[in-house]
């Protein structure tokens, strides 16, 4: 296979993960101020992803220098097109990573509402624009050879705000899902509650989603050449439905994990879409940025293939190995009483 | 002002602002893996109190150190995209590898280590720390080849109107990354050494938690000790790089506007870029210019008026950079020699020593700044020496609005943030260890038994 078609199946991967992963956080950050409703139910709910929520970010800088290191011209013009959302994005994140650190450092009303409000923004901005920005990458950005012609609110079309909608719903339920496994007492009965107003919200526009695409993109015109790929966007629809049976006989893990595979196959359903592409051009698709015009050196690639190759598999294994030792519920006198914990 | 001139102020003020936060997180993370080893192996409980003190201190640190790093990664792109296109395919590598390989270490284990007290055996606490350590010096490494190669490029070929890489190995082994490497952690090391001293001297001048604050100051002054001597010999080391590799740099740096041999070193100078001549110079050694930099005394040193005047840097901060950071490293070895001796003998004899200990915290974090002055003013006006100007690096699709809008949001955003981080660190620092560990370490026994 050559290398270029390797790095777009990793990008793929690196960013499918970045948001499996950091969806959860995104989740529990919007709904912390909803679901606790004393100082001590927050911190419960923050608490359940205080160990991991800092290695998950990581797929996403990852993901960021695998573009730059793979396809340095979509780097580049995709990071200076979007400057304005990618700044918005980045302040959100930033906000979002010191919230959960100070939150607790000071005892303040006053201090703590203020972080509060910041955990919700950092988690709900982000979520929301990268759905907006994949949105609007899917049907194509408008590009030539003199560079982009469009602005911030060019992005907010109906199927990039659709699109950044299904990103905060997918987040939401799975983020609900994350409380329900990790968390006992009241909040766990709250999440779980939610959860399931989440799944049916998330079913409508996920099917909204799907028809809209068909209209408003490019994405089925690779399924239509290969039939095969409809396994991923089929993968997507039944670990939705899944979901339900497996909350309604209480297996939580069982929809959790549903809930990844689904974050995973959305995401990997418009990268098949794309293919060559990156960033196709919606002016005419000679301009548009693919894997082969704007790819690294082979060489290069080659370098990157064998790091990602040693070091990847490493890092899945501890991470995977930091979830198991953190897997215990955490009620609300866990948290009060450990001066670590946030 | 124009783009250019703008995301170049605010790569300058977003970078500076990155490296307030790092220096600190390169030593202290060290620190804090020997005071908890120490705790593991001995059972001390002091060093226990050692380890969640200064590592609540950290974490207040590490927090601001590691979101402000996403930035840097990300202006790449959005303000240099001419840049990116240019060498991403040989730069992109290490910022790749540093987060695969470092930071995907430093993150996950950092969370075990402040969640893990109560989930995991004493060992295996302790080895977070030290992969936190480890992930962060590594971390530092691969940045630092990166920019090693903005000073030094190699192993590449200019094929496709781009530099592509052709040689990882000289790309890995480049002696300019690996100079400036050791340089940077030393004084990363520096500035927790200080750090600790600093904080210890306060609590000791209000005899707060006496013996506590004793055995760190020990701690602290010998490795700020060890630290300032590895700071100057690896600057030494810097310093002959840049004369053999970017003699614009070191005439900026040394004053020297005609090239010659035997090149003498003047203790007292001040250049006069208008006039391209040095206002005043006296005291000179001679030859001790080319010995420095060669290792003869009839090397010869190229002067700046070798260079036509738009392929010069800014003469006057780059001097005084170096030689203000020249002067401060060695002032911190008489500090450390001092602090080893005043720790080592009855600290809370020597009161004023104390407040020198305490005033003095600022200033590695300074020299710090001033250093990477000289490294990336002084390359000017390349971005890549001698294949880049800064000038065709910037991006051509963003408008002067954009960057404002961004540059003002950084500067409120960052100044408030970073407003917030130094009170959180005062206030901990002020408060001293929790003397109530009794419960974590009933659970932390609990859980072992």
């Amino acid at each position: 296979m050559e290398f270029q078609i390797i790095w777009f199946i990793l990008w793929g991967v690196l960013w499918a993960v970045y948001f499996m992963l950091d969806g959860f956080d995104f989740g529990i950050g919007i709904l912390h101020n909803f679901i606790g409703k004393t100082d001590g139910e927050k911190r419960q709910i923050i608490n359940t992803v205080g160990p991991v929520w800092d290695g998950n970010e990581v797929w996403l800088i990852t993901a960021g220098g695998a573009t730059f290191a793979a396809f340095p011209t979509t780097y580049a013009l995709m990071f200076s097109y979007l400057y304005t959302p990618l700044l918005i994005i980045l302040f959100a994140l930033i906000f979002r990573g010191v919230a959960f650190e100070f939150r607790g450092k000071v005892e303040g009303q006053g201090w703590k509402n203020g972080w509060d409000i910041a955990i919700f923004l950092g988690s709900f901005i982000p979520a929301l624009l990268f759905g907006v920005a994949f949105g609007n990458i899917f049907q194509g950005l408008p590009m030539d050879d003199k560079g982009y012609h469009g602005s911030l609110f060019t992005l907010l079309n109906p199927y990039g705000i659709l699109t950044g909608l299904l990103f905060v719903l997918l987040f939401l339920m799975h983020g609900s899902l994350w409380l329900s496994i990790r968390t006992k007492g009241e909040v766990r009965v709250r999440a779980t509650a939610l959860s399931g107003k989440f799944w049916t919200l998330t079913l409508v526009i996920a099917v909204v989603f799907l028809i809209y695409t068909y209209f408003a993109t490019k994405l089925y015109d690779n399924y239509f050449n290969m039939p095969a790929l409809f396994v991923l966007p089929l993968t997507a629809v039944i670990s939705l439905v899944a979901i339900k049976p497996l909350t309604a006989k209480e297996n939580f893990t069982g929809a959790f994990y549903a809930s990844c595979v689904l974050i995973f196959s959305v995401v990997f359903t418009g990268v098949a879409g794309l293919f060559p592409n990156l960033i196709p051009s919606s002016i005419s698709p000679e301009y548009s940025l693919t894997i082969f015009n704007t790819s690294s050196s082979v060489y290069t690639l080659k370098i990157m293939t064998v790091v990602a190759l040693i070091f990847v598999p490493i890092v899945i294994a501890y991470q995977i190995w930091i979830y198991r030792v953190f897997r215990e519920p955490i009620s609300v006198d866990d948290v009060v009483t450990d001066k670590q914990a946030y | 002002m124009d783009v250019l001139m703008l995301s170049r102020i605010q790569f300058a003020i977003t970078a500076a602002f990155h490296f307030i936060f790092v220096p600190l997180t390169l030593g202290l993370s060290l620190l804090i893996a020997y005071m908890e080893t120490k705790y593991v192996k001995t059972g001390d409980e002091t060093y226990l109190k050692m380890t969640k003190f200064w590592g609540k201190l950290f974490l207040i640190n590490f927090a601001l150190g590691v979101v402000t790093g996403i930035t840097l990664e990300f202006q790449f792109g959005m303000n240099w995209a001419e840049y990116s296109k240019y060498v991403g395919d040989i730069f992109g590598s290490p910022l790749a590898i540093e987060a695969t390989v470092a930071f995907f270490l430093e993150s996950s284990f950092l969370g075990l280590w402040i969640f893990g007290w109560n989930k995991v055996s004493k060992k295996t606490h302790a080895f977070a720390i030290w992969m936190v350590a480890i992930a962060t010096n590594l971390s530092a490494l691969w940045i630092l080849i990166a920019n090693g190669w903005m000073q030094q490029p190699v192993g590449y070929v200019i094929n496709n109107n781009r530099a592509e890489m052709v040689d990882f190995m000289a790309l890995l082994t480049n002696s300019y990354g690996w100079t400036k490497f050791f340089h940077t952690v030393f004084s990363g090391y520096v500035v927790a050494g200080f750090f600790v001293m600093g904080v210890s001297a306060y609590h000791l001048l209000r005899k707060n938690e006496v013996d506590f604050f004793k055995k760190s100051l020990k701690i602290g002054a010998t490795f700020a000790l060890v630290s300032t001597l590895l700071v100057a010999g690896s600057g030494s080391i810097s310093a002959e790089e840049v004369a053999a590799v970017q003699p614009t740099k070191f005439a900026a740096m040394e004053g020297v506007w005609d090239t010659q041999r035997n090149a003498p070193y003047y203790l007292i100078l001040l250049p006069d870029p208008e006039k391209e001549r040095n206002a005043i110079e006296a005291l000179g050694i001679p030859n001790m210019l080319s010995l420095l930099a060669f290792h003869k005394a009839d090397a010869e040193i190229k002067g700046l008026k070798d260079f036509p005047k738009d392929l010069r840097p800014p003469v006057m901060p780059t001097f005084i950079s170096f030689k203000l950071m020249a002067g401060m490293g060695f002032l911190f070895i008489l500090i450390a020699i001092l602090g080893v001796f005043v720790a080592f003998k009855e600290p809370t004899k020597y009161p004023l020593f104390l407040y020198l200990l305490l005033f003095s915290i600022p200033l590695p974090y300074i020299a710090g700044q001033l250093g990477w002055i000289v490294a990336e003013v002084g390359r000017q006006p390349w971005i890549v020496y001698g294949l880049l100007k800064t000038a065709d690096a910037v991006s051509k699709g963003i408008t002067v609005g954009q960057v404002w809008f961004s540059l003002i949001g950084f500067t409120l955003f960052y100044g408030f943030l970073g407003v917030v981080d130094v009170y959180l660190l005062a206030k901990y620092s002020k408060k001293g260890p929790d003397s109530d560990t009794s419960t974590l370490l009933n659970l932390t026994r609990t859980k072992e038994a």
